[in-house]
């Protein structure tokens, strides 16, 4: 199961922040982690469209939007990073798709 | 309706003109908004850059980016112009203010928990701000 999202987080070649990882003598069950929200840490209040770097960094090859299941952003950030990218496609700083 | 709104407007040059017609184009834009009563907060020449798609068989173009306070209606009249304009490639206006009070008082929000919580400052009360937030969402 873990190994499985391992291989999809490779694929995506994203960084994750692991609150426990590497924790000794837990149970070989389910690897505890915790996938936490960049935005957060860096108190981010507004995501601008115009930042196109940052945003290139949430869509990968295809130009699709990066789940926040694989990148651990929060909802609230999400909704706004969502809403920027849209923005930053509109006016080409940011392909609708790509191959 | 008489209520003071920002918006910001990104507009696409052709990349052929010239810095002339690009500085034309842009005191075009800039005088539209003065006579309908809206004024230029900010005026920004991002310069030319590569279009993620093409446009009108452009892969290139000039962005200038324009923070306008206003009514709406010199967006209206601006936005009116600039589809008959076959040296604008595209445009788009957002309205910022509401975007920024939203900002403001997530800030805001975020100052007075940390003043409740005088523990904050220790090497760990960044993990402790995101995991906050998930356990919010998740109440």
């Amino acid at each position: 199961m873990s190994t499985n999202f391992d291989e999809r987080d490779s694929a995506y070649g994203f960084e994750r922040e692991y609150e426990r990882a590497g924790m000794p003598g837990r149970a070989p069950r389910r690897m505890q982690r915790r996938k936490i929200c960049r935005f957060c840490i860096d108190k981010v209040d507004y995501i601008d469209f115009k930042d196109v770097k940052l945003l290139q960094s949430y869509t990968p090859e295809r130009g699709k939007i990066l789940p926040r299941r694989i990148s651990g952003v929060c909802a609230i950030h999400q909704r706004m990073l969502a809403e920027a990218i849209k923005r930053a496609r509109n006016i080409a700083f940011l392909p609708y798709a790509a191959d | 309706m008489a209520e003071k709104r920002t918006y910001e407007v990104v507009f696409i040059i052709n990349p052929d003109a010239e810095d002339a017609e690009v500085m034309r184009l842009t005191e075009a834009v800039q005088k539209i908004i003065t006579d309908q009563g809206g004024s230029i907060t900010k005026t920004e020449m991002m310069g030319k850059r590569q279009l993620a798609y093409e446009i009108n068989h452009k892969r290139d173009g000039i962005y200038v980016l324009l923070e306008v306070d206003g009514s709406g209606a010199e967006i209206a009249e601006l936005e009116r112009r600039m589809r008959v304009n076959d040296r604008i490639l595209r445009y788009m206006t957002v309205r910022v203010d509401e975007d920024r009070r939203r900002a403001d008082k997530l800030k805001n929000r975020r100052a007075r928990k940390a003043e409740r919580r005088p523990t904050a400052g220790k090497p760990k009360a960044q993990a402790v701000e995101g995991d906050e937030a998930e356990a919010e969402a998740a109440a």
